[in-house]
């Protein structure tokens, strides 16, 4: 412990270098002088930096490991919902592949995700707690339900055993599918990234779109177009609420808004743009070819997995740009000490 | 329990560095000068737990006094051929002539009151202890990564050959022990003090109005407001500028605060997925 003590009286007992007063102006002789506006040491009239250094620390996600997760999450949640309908309305050749699909993508997201852990042989110990706070926990939990239901739909396809049963798991995993499609948005927006934070409000809608535009993109690849309507019009409903999701995202955060625009995440993010649009045209103009179908849902899967890359990029670019931590902050700052100034 | 650190009187000795690094036994990541001051260790991560920040800045206030006013008639202060960006005299309009301040400041994790990684720690391994302070139990993490990109001050870092996340512990087995933290202990001017909150807000409020006072206009307390964005730090500064100088966010707020709100959007995102789906299914089959 420190060896002054605080009493009533002020401080007793510190010692004489605390009282060290640096730059007091009765050294100056009174005469305070006006700072100088910039002194090129990273001052800018609008924020400073330390020697424009990240104020965040860096990712430490692989963007192949975690933003494949996101995409492939994305596809196995809509697949599964998609798979689940086309079963009731009796369109079995819709119906199969996209459980096939279910389990697949959910295999490897899984695959992914546990492959990124620092310690992989611990993933277990995200079973230990339950919470509420942590996307990541409640997402784990969301996939210890919705895995082994998509596994039996698609083990009941496969196999023909216990088809009762089979369609029972796969109705059960077209009602969670949704929630792992949309849980990721939390998951990336609940942390100080700029580019992934400010944009909590749409981001789950980027990310329901992505996942069906993804999803129904696989069932005009894979099913014939006669059953492939409900999977032609999820793609391109998925791939119109995405683009307009991220428009409205994209005005509302201003200028952290910028990393979705330059550099290679604006890149993938303009292409995941013309991919996306030009598979939503494709598959409503080609619905009689099977050739354009096919055709037009590898660009809606293409621009899905570009636009997980795409954000996951722009999450990455913001953190390296001390700008886009200290500006709005500072802003924020500014705005409510005029607000207080303006109470008085 | 926290700390509380006075940036004016810290003379830049990396004592608090060396300490942390003895006792917590972190191992050495690399010894490079910056190469745009005396910083050799650019900023806190899984190996750096203190990290001593040098802001070299030509602001008229350079004169380092130690309480000891100059006397009358005393001549100007001289330039001291300061390390700057142009050549020695280039910028001698006499105004920026040895005016020169060197500010330091030992930076650490600031144990939030609402703490970001503790919140999205999916395996429990971050916890409070019994003072205050937040603390990562290394047999229970598992490398997820997440506290890393959560932490508004980018102070918890993944250990690369190690996979698990590394921080500050506010040297909780010394605690254990009646001690004070390394750092603490072995600062030579008090610029880091550890005690109990309260007293070292009393003890910060005193030493600021004290700078105050003495014309200081430019000190102010950096995360001592128990109704700031994390609820008030648990090591808190005292600082002679704004603190994105210093490299530290101007106004942090805790990502979970808006948490109830992501939930709630998502989960109506869920549901208009479901909808749609649903919805694409209606109609004459097609």
């Amino acid at each position: 412990m420190n060896t002054s003590d605080v009493t009533k009286e002020g401080i007793r007992g510190a010692r004489p270098g605390r009282e060290a007063v640096t730059g007091a102006d009765s050294a100056l002789g009174g005469q305070r002088r006006e700072r100088p506006a910039d002194d090129g040491g990273g001052r800018g009239s609008e924020f400073g930096t330390y020697y424009d250094r990240p104020v965040l620390n860096r990712i430490t996600w692989r963007p192949r490991d975690i933003a494949g997760y996101l995409f492939l999450g994305g596809l196995a949640g809509a697949s599964s919902a998609l798979a689940a309908g086309a079963d009731l309305t009796g369109r079995p050749g819709l119906a199969r592949p996209l459980r096939y699909t279910a389990l697949a993508a959910v295999t490897g997201s899984l695959a992914a995700l546990v492959n990124d852990l620092g310690r992989p042989d611990r993933f277990l110990h995200m079973l230990r707690v339950m919470k509420w706070t942590s996307p990541m926990s409640v997402g784990t939990w969301i996939l210890v339900c919705y895995g082994p239901l998509a596994g039996a739909a698609a083990a009941s396809q496969a196999t023909g055993v216990l088809p009762g049963a089979g369609r029972l798991a796969g109705l059960g995993a077209g009602a969670v599918g949704p929630a792992v499609s949309a849980y990721t948005a939390p998951l990336i927006c609940n942390t100080a990234v700029p580019a992934w934070h400010e944009g909590y409000r749409e981001m789950p809608f980027v990310f329901v779109g992505s996942g069906a535009a993804a999803a129904g993109g696989m069932g005009m690849i894979t099913a014939p177009v006669g059953q492939a309507g409900p999977a032609r019009r999820a793609g391109a409903a998925g791939a119109a609420v995405e683009n307009a999701a991220l428009a409205v995202m994209e005005r509302r955060m201003g200028m952290v808004a910028e990393p979705y625009r330059t550099g290679r995440s604006g890149t993938l993010m303009r292409a995941a743009k013309a991919l996306t649009i030009g598979g939503a045209v494709g598959a409503l103009a080609g619905r009689r070819s099977r050739a354009v179908s096919a055709i037009a849902g590898a660009a809606l899967i293409a621009g899905s997995a570009c636009t997980r890359f795409g954000v996951f990029a722009a999450g990455q670019a913001s953190v390296a740009d001390p700008r886009y931590t200290v500006v709005p902050q500072r802003r924020r700052l500014r705005d409510r000490e005029q607000a207080a100034q303006q109470e008085e | 329990m926290g700390f509380f650190t006075d940036t004016s009187v810290c003379i830049g000795c990396k004592a608090c560095e060396v300490a942390c690094k003895e006792w917590n036994l972190v191992p050495e990541d690399g010894l490079d000068f910056t190469a745009m001051s005396f910083d050799n260790s650019g900023g806190l991560g899984a190996d750096t737990w203190r990290h001593v920040a040098f802001i070299e800045q030509r602001a008229p206030i350079g004169v380092q006094e130690t309480g000891v006013g100059r006397p009358e008639g005393a001549p100007d202060p001289v330039d001291l051929g300061m390390p700057s960006f142009e050549p020695p005299g280039a910028s001698a309009d006499g105004d920026a002539t040895g005016e020169f301040r060197w500010l330091m400041s030992s930076d650490v994790c600031k144990h939030c009151t609402h703490a970001a990684c503790l919140d999205v720690c999916p395996t429990g391994s971050l916890f409070r202890t019994e003072y205050g302070t937040v603390v990562v139990q290394e047999d229970i993490c598992n490398g997820c990564g997440y506290c890393v990109p959560a932490c508004p001050y980018g102070v918890i870092g993944q250990r690369e050959d190690d996979g698990r996340v590394f921080k500050c512990t506010l040297c909780y087995d010394r605690l254990g022990a009646g001690m004070e933290p390394a750092c603490a202990k072995a600062c030579p001017t008090d610029s880091i003090q550890f005690g109990d909150l309260d007293e070292l807000r009393e003890r910060a409020d005193e030493r600021l109005r004290g700078l105050h006072e003495a014309g200081v206009g430019s000190a102010q307390l950096y995360g001592r407001d128990p109704g700031d964005g994390v609820g008030g730090d648990g090591a808190f500064f005292l600082l002679l500028d704004e603190p994105e100088v210093y490299g530290l966010p101007p106004d942090p707020v805790v990502t979970t605060r808006d948490l109830p709100s992501m939930w709630r959007h998502a989960a109506v995102a869920a549901g208009a997925l479901l909808a749609g789906i649903t919805a694409t299914f209606l109609g004459r089959r097609r």
